[in-house]
């Protein structure tokens, strides 16, 4: 590969090279430039905002950390915080326990069972604009509405399921649950095809009861697709945005306002352009923090 | 759609496999199953279908309250149930006086248009960083991956900056469908898919067609993309849900209400006084089915796509 570039012949090969050299980035050019203008440049962009005192037409003036203090003690961003974390923590544990009980029960081959899964999983390619409407008119508060009359028949009053500031943020931790958990269930399905059958068998004539062969039989060898399922949950949780968006707006009363509808709201309602840019650097560094970490524990976790 | 490259899971050794499909077919159904489910009729078979029941219940049956409330005539909370009552086409014709049709047109041309630039870029992107090697290989799939990280939620404010005034070129792409497409084309997760599969096609495919004079691009056309077609199966149909959900995006490219896409249009019908729930329910419906019926036509590579997706990392 390292020729001397004396030779015609070296020279030709060299020549072949550089051309060689150029094809990868011509097919790479389109994505490259698309990813640049529309993520990166936007992600510097918002950095480097972050660090001024936006001001459209008087001038952007740098001032520091300001806009972070600013958001960092801000009683309704600190709110937000709470908000997220219980949305997060809440959808994410509810779906991905929800999703395992869904792949145990409908893991099999049989033609019914493939209906079923199909029918279940609607939830996940359902715009979340449309799930929102959907669970809007599920929990329409009059004692008629179609949770409330379940509740009816049940001797329970008429819940104000978003109106109540007490009860709103459970009622989006309960759709993002159901988004979620058939999702999940695809990821642990694809999980459970790939446990050992024999390790099934083996464990039948040891004479281990269910929960001991869920426990140490399944579970162990499902770690990696738990894993994923629990990243992915993660981050999607901090960043979650749409779903209370479109269900509660953050009402009633900011009780359901979320780390990114507060930062929406700041930067597009108030105008607030530095404040916004700010939490959403924030919001970025926290992502990137727990995405190296998971990756790190996880990594760890399968050397062991 | 015989698929050998995207198995959800890779069982290294290949004598382990068939050993445990030959135990599969000769051992009794209560292996196949982590709680080994029985399928013969019984207490466990009938708690089973108990529980599919409920699951249908809770997660497929609230899809018919929207198709029932939308053919029922001006329905509220109250009057929501699963079957309609006496079926009309009225909520539909509402919609249509409030533009939702022209919303549907812009959701198609974004879908449309967006997955297209999708499919290009990302296929593109995705034979360079397989079949070729050169230096940066590894920061680039690394960018790719990177832009995963990067969703509109995280970047909107300086993304609605970017969008009114594009840098270098100073477009203003606002209110245009091209401020939604655009940022749709770079996709990592597609780079990354595709990628992955595309290096599992044999060295010697490549070299024979190399040996006969054809080209890069000819290469991508006729050698390598007939040999991806699942793997852009996959693409396409995830590609399009991920568009259809886009939210945040077509809200803050759109210039005034008109450029939204039905998603996002749905927020302006319950907004309007005038209409009853029926008439945003026949929205949602019209929201609803073009990703129903990808879905449905196309659920197994949505599926093995999400697996694969998943267990690859």
């Amino acid at each position: 590969m390292t020729a001397t570039v004396t030779t015609p012949a070296a020279r030709r090969v060299s020549g072949v090279l550089s051309k060689k050299a150029v094809v990868p980035w011509l097919f790479l050019a389109p994505g490259l430039l698309l990813a640049l203008v529309f993520k990166f440049w936007p992600m510097a962009k918002g950095i480097w905002l972050s660090f001024f005192d936006v001001q459209p037409f008087l001038g952007d003036q740098w001032i520091g950390l300001d806009n972070y203090t600013r958001v960092l003690t801000d009683h309704r961003f600190q709110d937000a915080i709470g908000h997220t974390l219980v949305l997060g923590i809440g959808q994410s544990v509810g779906a991905i326990l929800l999703g395992f009980v869904l792949a145990l029960l409908l893991e099999g081959q049989a033609r019914s069972l493939k209906i079923i899964r199909t029918a279940v999983f609607l939830p996940a390619v359902t715009a979340t604009a449309v799930v929102g409407e959907l669970w809007r008119l599920m929990y329409y508060p009059t004692s008629d509405g179609l949770l409330n009359s379940g509740l009816h028949l049940l001797g329970l009053g008429p819940v104000q399921f978003l109106d109540n500031p007490d009860i709103a943020l459970y009622s989006t931790v309960a759709m993002g649950i159901w988004i979620w958990a058939p999702y999940n269930m695809v990821i642990l399905l694809a999980g459970l095809a790939g446990v050992d059958r024999s390790l099934y068998e083996a464990a039948a004539m040891d004479g281990v009861s269910l929960w001991q062969r869920l426990r140490y039989v399944t579970l162990p060898a499902i770690r990696p697709a738990l894993m994923i399922v629990l990243t992915l949950a993660t981050i999607r949780g901090l960043r979650v945005f749409t779903e209370v968006y479109v269900l509660t707006g953050g009402g009633p009363a900011g009780s359901t306002d979320v780390w990114m509808t507060r930062a929406y709201t700041l930067g597009f309602t108030r105008n607030d352009i530095g404040g916004a840019s700010a939490a959403s650097v924030v919001l970025l560094c926290v992502t990137l923090l727990l995405t190296v970490t998971v990756n790190y524990l996880r990594k760890r976790g399968d050397a062991r | 759609m015989s698929a050998p490259a995207i198995e959800p899971v890779r069982t290294p050794v290949p004598d382990a496999k068939s050993l445990a499909a030959e135990a599969r077919r000769t051992t009794p159904a209560r292996f196949d199953t982590a709680l080994g489910w029985s399928d013969r009729p019984g207490l466990a078979w009938t708690f089973r279908i108990l529980l599919c029941a409920i699951a249908l219940g809770i997660f497929a049956a609230p899809f018919l309250t929207i198709f029932s409330g939308a053919l029922t005539p001006n329905p509220s909370g109250s009057s929501l149930s699963f079957l309609p009552h006496d079926s009309t086409l009225l909520n539909f014709k509402v919609a249509g006086e409030r533009g939702i049709w022209d919303y549907l047109g812009n959701s198609l041309v974004i879908a449309g248009g967006g997955l297209l630039l999708q499919l290009v870029v990302c296929t593109l992107a995705a034979y360079a960083l397989a079949r070729h090697r050169f230096r940066g290989r590894a920061l680039i799939m690394l960018l790719f991956m990177m832009t995963l990280m990067l969703p509109e939620e995280v970047i909107a404010i300086p993304l609605s900056l970017v969008l009114g005034d594009v840098p270098v070129v100073h477009l203003d792409l606002k209110g245009t469908v091209w401020g939604v497409i655009l940022p749709l084309g770079a996709w990592g997760f597609s780079v990354m898919m595709l990628t992955e599969f595309m290096r599992d096609i044999p060295a010697e495919i490549e070299e024979a067609a190399r040996l006969d004079g054809v080209g890069e691009l000819r290469m991508l056309w006729q050698v390598i993309l007939p040999l991806c077609k699942p793997a852009l199966g996959v693409a396409g149909v995830l590609g399009f849900i991920m568009i259809w959900d886009q939210y945040l995006l077509p809200l803050i490219a759109a210039k005034d209400p008109t450029d939204y896409t039905v998603t996002v249009a749905l927020s302006i019908l319950r907004t309007d006084p005038e209409v009853g729930s029926g008439v945003v329910l026949a929205g949602a419906v019209i929201a609803l089915i073009p990703s129903l019926i990808v879905y449905l036509l196309l659920q197994r590579s949505l599926v093995t796509g999400i697996a694969a997706g998943a267990t690859k990392g």
